[in-house]
């Protein structure tokens, strides 16, 4: 691959030189003194080649952006929101994008096309034209009108998705960064999830529950993102190191990971994993992602190294803003599915009380005693985790 | 450099200053033009690293799991072992290459380079404001950029937590091994480029209002000058918001303050760290970043409005309007640095009010599109290289900014944000957009420069490579990033689901190596011509501003006698009652002659 990639630069270049020696032979006739600059300034038959050359490029463009959508265009995740919300998003996406491609179509047609059509001619005059204000105020009323469109239409949007309903049943779900990973909390069977900071991290407890909370017995950690369809679940987001961004892009849904803050974001998902993999556009996607993963695999055995896994579609979790070494692949799988099997699968998990308990148990015996005075004092000095965005989400109300 | 062979006319007016020495002349000059051919070149080289870095990357993204040797070569066996780049390596290629380009080069390169070039000849001035200042101006521009190299050298590697630098990532070197001495040359470096920037910032907004010559009102400044000089203003508004956002962070990483920490537990503990808050940060630091795209793109829009006015032979559509714009947008950009942010956790109500004020940007961006456009028709258009380079500026800008209609939009913005979409977004609109404009620049500007012109033939290749390679790039990045591929992914290769993307990283790479290969026939270009490119005469694009009344030859003062009167707005091109296409600045308007295009 190296070789190939050298060749390519090495012949791109010896044509850049051939170009270069044939131009400066031509260029090399001596002119008359102080006229000599005239060759480097466009003449008619320049003004005729750059103008086709214009109007090709249009070509050009409208060609690139049509094979574009053609070819990578056909994306099941612009029309497959698992998410209530995620509909909204993809209507307005939608909306704006046919305002785009109108507008550049529109636009990049008038501009190439002038170019082409008015390319300089030796004894043609230019029109003086200055100023036009109902032109003017045409071209910036019409901006104005579709854009207040779509800012109402986002911010409408906007707020239907940051804002909850307190009263509404909701799940609280703790989304837990660190560099390269997550850890998922949830919040157990009396729905609060016990006080937390990174203070308190040790040994099973890897999120730094705080363990003196009452809350907290029940809580439960998992490194997979189980969600029961059509419920409304409240993702509480914290991060024990530097910025991270919990994005699920399956289901419209990003908000950064914040180390000493908790951020949130909260959505219904609307289409369990088993009914999306069903999906055609989604088994479509899959097969030639395949087809890609089997040609490399052979590829990669061939060279004696171990071949790829089949792909199988799963929502999953990426971390979306830049962590470190490792965060190209700092990934969750998510399992959407129907509420039964949901509590069938919490309920297999252990509780994070009952796991510190045995861990501790475990531990040496005579150290029992000095351990759980320590941590309450500390809790108390450090209880410092605000929760702004919900507080601000009141103050909106 | 000493060929360039500027000798001083020996019979001129104004030969008051004492006898220049090679280092007064080229080094330590004080002159403007000098100046602003030193910014010039050293951006080149600055942009001539930053793009070789991104090719480094490009091909690192596109064959993921190869070897290469010239990662050895370049990179060297610690940062490239047995020719694999390191995962560290490739986040600080990113950010290196991020703000050498941003700052570095459509900054200090762009806004240097003009703003010292055109503001005292286009205004009629004899020099700027203050001489001194300019020259410590790019002296220290010159530092900063050896600093930022120097960090290149460093055992742990230079920054490597994004150009933006957010903290925590950027405070603690155990989150990353460039955050250990190669951030700290990087806030250095910045420190002393941002000092630069506002001395050069103020001497040109002064200048501008102080030294423009008799009949030089503000309605009859070209509209380069107005782009560099509101292009200052923001400078100076914005960039000391970085300086301090710099220091704050600098007193974190090494006084143990908590400005922007809190709550870390890192390598197996928990750090002291207390109280602060990283997305403070990121207000302060958006505060500047988002002034900081106008501040690239609004020189490439004055240059690109002169010199479409030029070549089309018309005046610039809507003169006014345009100015009008060049407000509303600074005016805007101050407060729209929350759409960076609409995911970073501050208040979603603060969300609404960023989308709104970011969509509002769009309609003087619009208006200065279609004035454009409209400029061009009925033209009688030249097309030299410079022209080529407006028409393409125009293209990308729209390109690019279009789908700034999507990134501004909170709700939209939630599902792209920090992808591949936000990469080509923002190096149309402001990258290539930019460096067209600063193409363009140089291609008209040349002959002012040098008193030689460069070859239009190879000027044409530069040209059309570059259009058709800044599309094949930046066009399919857009559709990765819909499909949710997020950007300074070392490898796409840990998530299957992005695998049939595969392909569209490799046609982008290689449209990228073969529009850098191009590049080199511009360089070749330029450095020839100013040795032995054809002789310049005083006005080869036949314009009306003043610059090109100033003799060929750079004389300290620019104008061997007094300095010419003006009389009449810069866009009188084709204007009805002259036999000439063009009416200089500096001609009497006739009796009962109308002055600028709005009657």
């Amino acid at each position: 691959m190296t070789s190939l990639l050298i060749l390519v630069i090495v012949a791109l270049l010896g044509i850049a030189v051939w170009q270069l020696t044939k131009i400066f032979d031509l260029t090399q006739n001596k002119r008359q003194l102080g006229e000599e600059f005239k060759s480097e300034v466009a003449t008619d038959k320049d003004n005729n080649i750059n103008g086709y050359l214009m109007f090709g490029f249009l070509a050009f463009i409208y060609i690139l952006t049509i094979y574009s959508c053609l070819k990578w265009g056909y994306m099941p995740l612009l029309s497959n929101a698992a998410s209530e919300h995620g509909k909204d998003v993809d209507q307005l996406m939608w909306i704006s994008l046919v305002v785009i491609f109108f507008v550049q179509f529109l636009t990049q047609f008038l501009l190439h096309y002038f170019t082409f059509k008015y390319r300089g001619e030796k004894d043609r005059k230019a029109t003086f034209f200055a100023d036009n204000d109902k032109l003017e105020f045409i071209w910036t009323i019409i901006p104005v009108i579709v854009l207040a469109g779509l800012i109402l239409y986002g911010l409408y949007a906007w707020n239907n998705i940051m804002h909850y309903d307190e009263e509404e049943e909701v799940m609280y779900v703790e989304v837990y960064a660190k560099q390269f990973g997550w850890d998922i909390r949830y919040s157990g069977d009396d729905n609060v999830l016990g006080k937390a900071n990174v203070r308190f991290i040790e040994g099973v407890n890897a999120v730094g529950v705080d363990m003196s909370d009452p809350n907290a017995q029940d809580d439960v950690l998992a490194k997979e993102l189980h969600l029961p369809v059509g419920k409304k679940v409240v993702f509480k987001i914290r991060s024990q190191d530097v910025l991270h961004s919990a994005y699920f892009p399956h289901f419209r849904a990003q908000m950064n990971a914040v180390p000493g803050m908790v951020t949130q974001f909260a959505m219904v998902p609307t289409v369990t994993t088993a009914e999306m993999r069903d999906r055609e556009e989604i088994v479509d996607k899959v097969n030639k992602i395949n087809h890609v993963r089997n040609k490399r695999s052979k590829e990669l055995v061939a060279k004696g190294e171990a071949g790829l896994e089949p792909y199988v579609f799963d929502y999953i979790l990426l971390c979306n803003k830049i962590c470190g070494r490792s965060h190209y692949n700092m990934q969750a799988k998510i399992v959407v599915e129907s509420p039964s099997e949901f509590r069938k699968w919490l309920s297999q998990q252990p509780k994070l009380g009952k796991q510190v308990a045995e861990e501790k148990a475990a531990a040496a015996a005579p150290k029992v005693e000095a351990q759980p005075t320590a941590a309450p004092e500390k809790a108390e000095a450090t209880e410092i985790v605000v929760d702004t965005t919900a507080v601000v989400a009141q103050v909106i109300k | 450099m000493s060929a360039v062979g500027h000798e001083l006319t020996h019979d001129h007016a104004h030969d008051h200053h004492h006898k220049e020495t090679f280092i007064t002349k080229y080094i330590f000059s004080q002159d403007h033009k000098m100046i602003a051919k030193q910014f010039l070149i050293t951006g080149i080289i600055m942009g001539i690293i930053g793009i070789a870095m991104s090719l480094l990357f490009r091909i690192q993204i596109a064959w993921p799991e190869e070897s290469f040797k010239v990662f050895s070569w370049l990179l060297g066996d610690d940062f490239a072992p047995g020719g694999v780049m390191r995962n560290d390596i490739y986040l600080a290629l990113v950010t290196i290459h991020g703000t050498i380009m941003v700052f570095f080069v459509l900054t200090a390169g762009l806004s240097g380079t003009f703003s010292n070039l055109l503001i005292p000849l286009q205004i009629g001035a004899r020099d700027m404001a203050s001489g001194f200042m300019n020259m410590l101006s790019f002296w220290i521009f010159f530092l900063a950029c050896i600093v930022m190299l120097s960090s290149l050298f460093v055992e742990s590697g230079p920054a490597s937590a994004g150009w933006t630098i957010y903290p925590p990532l950027s405070a603690v070197p155990e989150a990353i091994p460039g955050s250990g001495t190669g951030m700290t040359l990087w806030l250095v470096a910045m420190a002393l480029f941002i000092a630069q920037s506002l001395m050069g910032s103020l001497n040109y907004v002064v200048t501008v209002l102080n030294l423009r010559t008799k009949g030089m009102t503000m309605t009859r400044l070209p509209l380069t000058i107005w782009a560099l000089w509101v292009t200052a203003i923001i400078g100076i508004v914005s960039f000391p918001v970085l300086l301090s956002a710099a220091l704050l962070l600098i007193m974190d990483r090494s006084f143990g303050t908590s400005f922007f920490l809190s709550d870390i537990y890192l390598a197996g503990e928990v750090l002291h760290y207390q109280g602060g808050s990283p997305v403070l940060f990121e207000h302060l630091f958006w505060f500047l970043g988002h002034p900081e795209v106008y501040i690239v793109i609004l020189p490439a829009m004055g240059i690109t409005s002169e010199v479409i006015s030029a070549n089309a032979r018309k005046p610039i559509f809507g003169y006014r309007a345009m100015i009008t714009s060049i407000l509303a947008i600074a005016f805007l950009s101050t407060i729209v640095w929350g759409h960076h942010m609409f995911v970073s956790g501050m208040n979603p109500f603060l969300g609404s009010v960023f989308t709104f004020t970011t969509l509002l940007i769009a309609i003087p961006s619009a208006v200065k599109a279609f004035n454009y456009i409209t400029t061009l028709w009925k033209g009688n258009l030249q097309l030299n290289p410079s022209m080529l380079f407006c028409i393409g500026f125009v293209s990308t800008f729209i390109t690019g900014g279009l789908t700034g209609i999507i990134l501004g939009d909170s709700t939209l913005d939630i599902n792209v944000h920090d992808t591949y979409f936000v990469v080509a977004h923002f190096h149309l609109v402001m990258g290539i957009s930019a460096l067209y404009g600063m193409f363009a620049g140089i291609y008209h500007w040349f002959p002012k420069m040098y008193g030689r012109m460069m070859n239009k033939n190879l000027g044409y290749i530069h040209f059309w490579v570059t259009a058709v390679c800044a599309y094949g790039v930046f066009f399919p990045m857009h559709f990765i990033g819909m499909a949710g591929l997020p950007r300074r992914y070392y490898t796409n290769s840990a998530f299957p689901m992005f695998d049939d993307m595969v392909d569209v990283n490799i046609i982008i790479t290689m449209f990228a190596l073969i529009g850098a290969a191009f590049q080199l026939v511009f360089l070749f270009n330029f450095f020839y011509s100013i040795f032995y490119g054809k002789k310049a005469s005083q006005n080869p694009w036949k314009s009306t501003t003043l610059e090109w009344t100033t003799p060929v030859e750079h004389i300290h003062g620019n104008w061997p006698g007094a300095i010419p009167e003006v009389h009449r707005w810069p866009y009188d091109y084709s204007k009805p009652g002259y036999e000439d296409d063009f009416v200089p600045q500096t001609v009497p308007l006739k009796d009962g002659e109308k002055d600028g295009g709005h009657h």
